[in-house]
């Protein structure tokens, strides 16, 4: 099995993921695209640990998913409190701070 | 190689769904396919070990996270389309297109160098392998993981934590206020009357009689009347006519009674 199609579906999922976050606005959503972003690394990871023979890459994987776990918990409770605030979860209402 | 152009198209096509669906709900159905076609690739790719938390972390843990607080936030909301910054969608679709082009072109190309494969490193077995990696070389890295988990908890803790502002409402406060909107206004302290009770409906949608015939307006539920669907005295009229009805019905409908004009005949009516 080659290589190249694996990284270049990665990159694709990566890039779909980027747009994403640029794109949407409900908050919930823009995590949603950080996690494909996070999967595609991923992706590259383990096929990069196969085409080396080595497992780095793969844990170096299972540490991502550790993170992403970490990440995920605390952002969607930070849009739990920011929603029980605004009563919306765009990211485009929380913009106090903007001059 | 097979396998991976069948899940490819699937997984480019579930994650343009992602950014692509109105609602949240379908972006993340649409990510959930995303991530167990990558457990596949994962399996295909000699990783047994992360295929499996693949889906039991991924898919199982943190995208009922993801339903989960969609639900709470609410499902129906979806994505304005009004743009806050001028052209920032256009901009951010194109350098996200020349991006993902660049990425795909060259990066994926730029790898050289036979493929090695896992056969050797996963001879003990892949699991086996990546503990001798975590417990040896990594084993700090996996430490501060533990540190992270635990912010990450208090984190959650703290940010979902409300404080009470006001004292707890007791039952007593309760009854006193009953007491008091019934002083004021005039509203009855006790419980609303239940609705009537007829073996040919359901009952909830047909309202309570009063004692001079005419039907109970708030016995029944004030969603059920705002849609419309109260029968509102579809058994309310004379107690007569209301047996013939009945006795049109059919013999099997039930009994036949006595003359339906005493009062205690009336009573009966009611919980036919």
């Amino acid at each position: 099995m080659t290589v190249e199609p694996f990284i270049g579906l990665s990159a694709l999922l990566f890039a779909i993921g980027a747009i994403g976050v640029l794109v949407r606005r409900n908050a919930i959503v823009v995590f949603m695209c950080v996690e494909l972003m996070l999967n595609a690394c991923n992706l590259s990871f383990v096929t990069f640990a196969r085409a080396h023979g080595n497992l780095d890459g793969q844990v170096a994987a299972f540490f991502v998913m550790v993170v992403a776990a970490a990440e995920v918990v605390v952002g969607l409770a930070i849009i739990v409190s920011i929603f029980r605030t605004r009563r919306s979860a765009s990211v485009d209402d929380a913009s106090l701070l903007k001059l | 190689m097979t396998a991976f152009w069948l899940l490819a198209p699937i997984m480019v096509v579930a994650a343009l769904g992602v950014v692509l669906s109105r609602k949240a709900v379908h972006s993340a159905l649409c990510l959930a396919v995303v991530m167990i076609s990558l457990a596949m690739m994962y399996a295909m790719q000699d990783a047994p070990f992360l295929f499996a938390v693949q889906i039991i972390v991924y898919t199982g843990a943190i995208m009922m996270l993801f339903l989960f607080v969609l639900m709470l936030v609410g499902v129906d909301k979806t994505d304005s389309l009004v743009e806050t910054i001028k052209g920032q969608r256009l901009v951010a679709i194109v350098l996200g297109l020349l991006f993902g082009g660049v990425l795909v072109t060259v990066v994926a190309q730029a790898f050289v160098g036979p493929v090695v494969g896992l056969g050797e490193a996963n001879a003990d077995g892949n699991v086996h392998g990546l503990a001798k990696l975590l417990f040896n070389r990594y084993v700090f890295a996996f430490e501060a993981t533990s540190a992270l988990l635990i912010t990450a908890v208090l984190g959650a803790m703290v940010l979902a934590h409300r404080e009470r502002l006001e004292p707890r409402r007791t039952q007593r406060d309760l009854a006193l206020e009953r007491m008091q909107r019934y002083a004021e206004h005039g509203e009855h302290p006790g419980n609303l009357p239940t609705p009537g009770v007829y073996a040919r409906h359901n009952a909830v949608d047909v309202p309570a009689l009063l004692p001079d015939g005419s039907t109970s307006e708030i016995s029944t539920s004030k969603t059920l009347r705002d849609r419309g669907v109260v029968r509102d005295g579809a058994f309310a009229g004379d107690v007569s006519v209301t047996m013939r009805r009945l006795e049109a019905d059919g013999p099997e409908r039930g009994r036949v009674e006595p003359p339906p004009s005493t009062p205690a005949r009336h009573d009966g009516e009611e919980d036919l």
